[in-house]
């Protein structure tokens, strides 16, 4: 067991775990708003923007997150030629923040969504009635009522986000998926005492996110 | 209510121990696309058949191609099966993934393996080695074009790399080449192949074998092995904890460095790429098996 503290003592866990945060702020972030912009589509009276929407959602939320964090690696860096810093870690940190982030922007638009369901229709009906156009009910009346209505759901979506940061090893960013392959890699001896620390360090980040959507799920619920 | 509930969860433990169970009696369980030549295999060492893992991803060293298995571990497993009394017909290949190799040996899932594996210290306290029959060290692999200007670690300044993310080659450059060179990590080989000949790395590296093999498969020419090795990984048999094969897996490996069927391999395995390995480590000297 000594000899196990040792051994991970000579790695920077914290600092491969600290990666992950990262990428999951800066997703969630972007996610966040996208999904909003996209819930937003899906719900408006205009029908080809209600077709984009159901288009975007039905197609990314279908496409493995491998593969599109892949294709930034392989297509649209090389290929397409976008970059986003001439050093390479930080291209590949956001290049993963941008696959992670249109990926998760499906999910969340759906948790969106289902909030949106939880208003009532009198509630929209109500708005029409003194006089707001579209944008302005579901920026004032709809919205706000989704959110907290969604807020289960949306922790569900940052959770798995959370978990999936760790795809974007295929892409070239070095993180905590990374780092246990290369422990793994030397420490041959220890492979079950590694998985598990890697293991209980998500448990660790994860439960917490869990209690507090939960918490706030029930905070912030709208009483009807 | 409560009985059937009950009953509910004895279901659900008998459900677990047959799969626990499954994952005990099938050598490599849970390998896709894994071959089974002869319906007698069991994955038991000393039985009829033989189990070998090998690598399935690497051109030249362990290739899976349909239901045929090429390369030089893949040559050098079946002189020692050969050797042991087993015909190549009695031989299961399985998929050896680096990261599964020690766990593979430690459940004597299969009886050898055969997969680029270096001997390096930690893993001997876990598996046993015999071996080792080939020295391979790190190298690059470049196109052609830029043969003269990269010529070895020192002539990387400002070229940019791809390895395969957490190998000990990818490391080494993180850890001693940081500072003029930029790596991409990805998750195969083929895909830093890509790379390369897409321009967006000037370089790939790994052992300088595991490279000649790529570039023997790439077939056209337009990529080299540098030649210039600067580590030593001595690959080796890997064997579970005490199994008793190590010294008859040593002499078949002597046999083969003696009779020139080791040479001939390896020429066969690389061909076209006009490399060579490192002569002054090869044939290595094999190492005493531990009692």
């Amino acid at each position: 067991m000594a000899d196990f503290l040792t051994v991970l003592s000579e790695y920077d866990i914290a600092g491969a775990y600290w990666v992950n945060l990262k990428l999951t702020f800066f997703a969630g972030l972007f996610a966040l708003v996208l999904g909003t912009i996209l819930a937003m589509f899906r719900i408006s009276p205009i029908p080809s923007l209600n077709l984009a929407g159901t288009a975007y959602v039905n197609i990314l939320r279908n496409t493995p997150l491998t593969i599109i964090i892949v294709f930034g690696l392989a297509v649209l860096w090389p290929v397409l030629r976008v970059e986003f810093s001439e050093v390479f870690t930080v291209n590949f940190f956001w290049l993963g923040v941008v696959g992670l982030t249109v990926y998760h922007a499906a999910f969340f638009c759906e948790a969106l969504r289902s909030g949106i369901n939880t208003v009532p229709v009198g509630q929209a009906e109500a708005a029409r009635a003194i006089g707001l156009p579209f944008l302005d009910s579901a920026r004032l009346v709809i919205f706000p009522q989704a959110f907290r209505g969604a807020i289960a759901p949306l922790g569900n979506v940052v959770i798995a986000l959370i978990k999936n940061t760790t795809v974007v090893a295929a892409g070239s960013v070095s993180e905590i998926a990374t780092l246990m392959r290369e422990m793994i890699e030397n420490e041959s001896n220890y492979v079950y005492p590694i998985f598990l620390t890697v293991a209980v360090g998500f448990v660790i980040i994860v439960v917490p996110v869990g209690m507090l959507a939960t918490y706030l799920s029930r905070r912030l619920a709208v009483s009807r | 209510m409560r009985r059937s509930r009950l009953t509910m969860v004895a279901g659900a433990l008998a459900a677990g121990a047959l799969a626990l169970a499954g994952c005990q009696a099938e050598p490599g369980g849970g390998d896709g696309g894994e071959e089974t030549t002869g319906g007698d295999s069991t994955g038991d060492a000393g039985g009829e058949g033989l189990t070998i893992g090998i690598k399935f991803d690497q051109p030249g060293l362990g290739f899976q191609d349909g239901d045929t298995y090429t390369g030089f571990d893949v040559d050098v497993a079946t002189y020692v099966a050969e050797a042991l009394g087993h015909s190549a017909d009695d031989i299961t290949w399985v998929e050896a993934q680096s990261a599964n190799r020690e766990t593979m040996l430690e459940n004597e899932q299969v009886d050898m393996i055969f997969a680029t594996y270096s001997i390096t210290d930690t893993r001997d306290e876990v598996v046993d080695f015999a071996g080792p029959y080939f020295v391979a060290g790190q190298d690059l692999l470049i196109r052609s074009d830029d043969a003269g200007t990269i010529t070895g670690p020192e002539s990387l300044d400002g070229k940019n790399l791809c390895s395969v993310s957490g190998s000990t080659s990818a490391q080494r450059v993180k850890d001693e080449y940081a500072e003029g060179t930029q790596l991409v990590e990805v998750g195969g080989y083929s895909e830093c192949i890509l790379q390369l000949i897409q321009g967006t790395v000037d370089a790939v590296t790994t052992d300088d074998i595991i490279l000649a093999g790529l570039a023997a498969d790439e077939g056209s020419g337009a990529l080299q092995v540098v030649g210039s090795p600067f580590s030593e990984e001595n690959y080796g048999v890997g064997l579970p904890p005490g199994s008793p094969l190590c010294e008859d897996v040593n002499e078949a490996i002597q046999a083969m460095f003696d009779d020139g069927a080791w040479e001939a391999a390896i020429e066969a395995n690389t061909e076209g790429t006009g490399y060579t390995p490192n002569a002054d480590l090869n044939p290595p000297t094999l190492r005493d098996c531990e009692a």
